[in-house]
């Protein structure tokens, strides 16, 4: 504790002298703004869902909440027929948090798939992993992102005593309170729209995605990188309608290819490849695309027979040491034809914040942390940051204490910081060594996979870690 | 711009008006006196020795602790207050309750009792804590509806608030009084029937000699000298037997322990150092007939007992 005090002292120290904060400004503005008690700013998912929770919880039932969005508010009257490209894989401990404020049950009402079975495997060899739960329970549920936006939406307005949300919102300045308050300085972030309307609030949270305006605002560092590499999401329809509850990802070595079940007859496609090859598949015909897709999952022309060989030497000593029941490869639901204009492609990336908290602010979501679609992990990670931080603030606010108070917050922050390190950088080292072709890393990684696909512990380790 | 990160804002506020014009003005200001000194934070300011790292090392240390056994406190007023009101309402807890805390300081724990809804009224004869509290409470609009501050003594309102208040809080405050017995008196005047006090003190031990003086004053510095007259401490025995013999009845003793390590307060069993007592003023009997009912079914549950045990039976004939 006390290195991480001194080694936070030092940095404050340094970011107050150097850093684009403004210390002790005095604020002149009006003393008759409005004061929240908190401030989401940025309505996507994980903003919407923070609003839920917190205008949902118990202890906050006289507090004033304010969620602001840059974009207009998205009104679904009838739920369209075609699927939306965008679509995100929630975990059963995202499924909860989501339930708790009641949003689950539209998503329900509309609609979602559920999967049961996870195959994940390499295009270099026949090494593969398979994850299920023992008695198929769900593993996950694969949901519009516009569903979930909506079912967000739908319960924010059955709280709107407590929750004001603000559309086409954007913030263009914040001011910070000093951190020893002057007598005539009022102790509280200050924000300013870009119509010139001024707000105060106890607590700033950014879920501004991972440009955050609240990060740079508050000089947070981040550590990001770009990948070479871009993903193409897409609407597919399967040859044959089929039972549909398995989620099948490839890694190819240009980048993973996965195939999410939508319905009987549909799947969503994920495929982060290279910027060039994915302009590529954007722009070309859907034909050529449907080849692409399916060649991408069947197609062995990667396999060599070095490795073929060291794979099935070790399946052998595996099958020696304990009867697995056998995980034959499968193979995917071939694709017929993809929906028209539902190819997209966007830049993928890496980004981690320093600190996710400091007096007054904190960060969520995509704004604290940007990682590879791989795992399927990104808003469940925002998710996770959502409910340590409600339960945080709940039992603040049942203690009468100050909610931007750093005593809470930096709780926040070990809790989230501990788990999304971790996960951020095991995921970053999956796509780097899953990104070659070259034997030796080939070999290291199909041994790998399959000793883990053979370690069952191991594998409901990682799942019970994944579905936080 | 110094301050580690724990200090946070709601210790940072308890440094007072430090600033670029809080250091050049100090001298020309007035010094606290020691007695209401440890109750005040704020006055930090106000006694600034010069060597700055040391001071800031102090005063940081010092904020940081009060924050952190302010949350144990506000905890366990929170809990025993629920604990007599029937349905409260979520997110006001507290609300419909009138709470006087005396000694408030710079409004450590006016504050939190306002976040959760109570009515408070904080009292202190320092007019300058007063005017930081009422500062700081200026800039929360809910809170600056549900507190009141006044600058004066307990003493001074007894007249004008006999039985108004459903609890009265003094922390850190009767270790520094001339005349413990008064005070409790007073507490107990404005206190309704069946209204609740805390008091939270420093034991007189040993041990609270060896650390509360030697330690904290002498060595490590972090309260200033004379804050705390070692006489003074009151035990909770002593306490016990006032609030008995002026009509309050003790529910609970419980001591508080400070982990430097962690940087937490904890309850314990021990209270040979700092400790809360919560005690409750007996309801008063309203019309003489209830009297006579107590003691009728007061003699009729003995009759009760005696039936079934013939020994009481005998007890009773005596």
């Amino acid at each position: 504790m006390a290195a991480r005090l001194v080694r936070r002292w030092g940095a404050v120290r340094a970011a107050a002298h150097s850093g684009p904060l403004v210390p002790c400004r005095r604020w002149s503005g009006a003393s008759t703004d409005t004061v929240y008690d908190v401030v989401v700013s940025g309505g996507g998912l994980v903003g919407a869902a923070m609003a839920c929770a917190l205008g949902y919880d118990v202890h906050f039932h006289d507090k004033k909440i304010l969620l602001l969005e840059a974009g207009p508010k998205k009104v679904l009257e009838k739920l369209s027929e075609t699927y939306s490209n965008r679509v995100s894989s929630i975990s059963p401990g995202s499924a909860t948090l989501l339930s708790s404020f009641g949003a689950w049950d539209h998503i329900c009402n509309m609609r979602y798939r559920a999967f049961r079975r996870m195959q994940v495997w390499d295009a270099c060899s026949e090494a593969l992993i398979m994850f299920d739960k023992d008695n198929l329970d769900d593993m996950g549920y694969i949901v519009e992102n516009d569903v979930i936006m909506h079912a967000l939406t739908k319960q924010l307005e059955a709280v709107s005593d407590r929750v004001t949300v603000l559309y086409r919102s954007k913030a263009i300045r914040y001011t910070w309170p000093c951190p020893f308050p002057m007598a005539d300085s009022s102790p509280w972030v200050h924000i300013t729209l870009g119509d010139g309307s001024t707000f105060q609030t106890k607590l700033l949270i950014g879920a501004d995605g991972h440009n955050s305006g609240v990060r740079q605002a508050a000089g947070i560092q981040n550590v990001s990188w770009n990948y070479d590499q871009s993903a193409v999401v897409a609407t597919l329809h399967l040859s044959e309608a089929t039972e549909n509850n398995v989620a099948w990802q490839r890694f190819l070595p240009s980048g993973p290819i996965a195939l999410l079940p939508l319905s009987d007859t549909l799947s969503s496609l994920v495929w982060s490849t290279s910027h060039e090859h994915a302009a590529e598949l954007v722009s070309m015909d859907e034909e050529q695309f449907v080849d692409a897709v399916n060649s991408a999952f069947w197609s062995d022309a990667d396999h060599t027979d070095f490795i073929d060989t060291a794979g099935a030497m070790l399946q052998y000593a595996v099958g020696l040491l304990k009867p697995t029941k056998v995980s034959a490869r499968q193979l995917p639901p071939s694709v017929a034809r993809v929906d028209a204009k539902s190819r997209v492609l966007f830049p993928l990336g890496l980004g981690h914040a320093a600190e996710y908290v400091r007096p007054r602010v904190a960060l969520i979501g995509d704004a604290a942390h940007r990682v590879h679609p791989l795992a399927g992990q990104g808003v469940n990670m925002g998710f996770g940051d959502i409910s340590s931080l409600a339960h945080h603030l709940s039992t603040a606010a049942f203690n009468g204490k100050d909610l931007g108070s750093m005593s809470h917050l930096t709780g926040y922050e070990t809790d989230r910081q501990r788990h999304n390190t971790a996960l951020l950088a095991a995921i970053d080292l999956l796509k780097r060594l899953y990104s070659t072709s070259a034997t030796p890393l080939v070999l290291l990684r199909t041994w790998g996979l399959q000793a883990t696909n053979a370690v069952s512990p191991l594998k409901e380790q990682i799942m019970a870690f994944a579905s936080k | 711009m110094w301050g580690g990160r724990k200090l946070g804002s709601s210790g940072g506020w308890f440094l007072g008006v430090l600033g670029p014009g809080g250091r050049s003005t100090q001298a020309a200001r007035p010094l606290i006196s020691p007695a209401v000194y440890a109750k005040n934070q704020l006055s930090w300011t106000l006694q600034i020795k010069p060597g700055v790292f040391s001071e800031y090392r102090t005063m940081w240390f010092k904020s940081y602790r009060m924050t952190f056994s302010c949350l144990n406190r506000i905890k366990n007023f929170r809990d025993n207050l629920l604990k007599t009101i029937p349905n409260h309402q979520p997110g006001k807890p507290l609300s419909g309750m009138k709470i006087l805390d005396v000694g408030c300081g710079g409004g450590l724990l006016t504050e939190p009792l306002g976040r959760l809804g109570a009515s408070v009224i904080g009292i202190d004869p320092v007019d300058e804590n007063i005017k930081t509290a009422l500062c700081h409470k200026s800039f929360d609009p809910v809170l600056d509806k549900r507190i009141e501050y006044r600058v004066c003594s307990l003493e001074e309102i007894v007249e004008e608030t006999p039985e108004t208040f459903d609890a009265v809080v003094a922390s850190e405050v009767v270790e520094h009084v001339t005349d413990l017995e008064t005070f409790l008196q007073c507490c107990c005047q404005v206190l309704k029937p069946g209204g609740s006090l805390f008091i939270t003190t420093i034991n007189k031990t040993q041990l609270s000699y060896a650390l509360g003086i030697v330690f904290s004053e002498l060595i490590a510095g972090i309260v200033p000298k004379g804050t705390h007259t070692w006489e003074k401490f009151v035990s909770p025995e002593t306490l016990e037997s006032i609030l008995e013999s002026n009509g309050l009845s003790v529910q609970t003793v419980i001591g508080m322990l400070y982990n430097p390590f962690s940087g937490y307060w904890h309850w314990s069993e021990n209270t040979s150092l700092n400790y809360v007592a919560h005690s409750v003023k007996s309801r008063v009997q309203e019309y003489p007939m209830s009297a006579e009912f107590v003691l009728k079914r007061e003699t009729e549950e003995l009759q009760a007992t005696a039936c079934t045990n013939p020994a009481g039976h005998e007890e009773l004939k005596k």
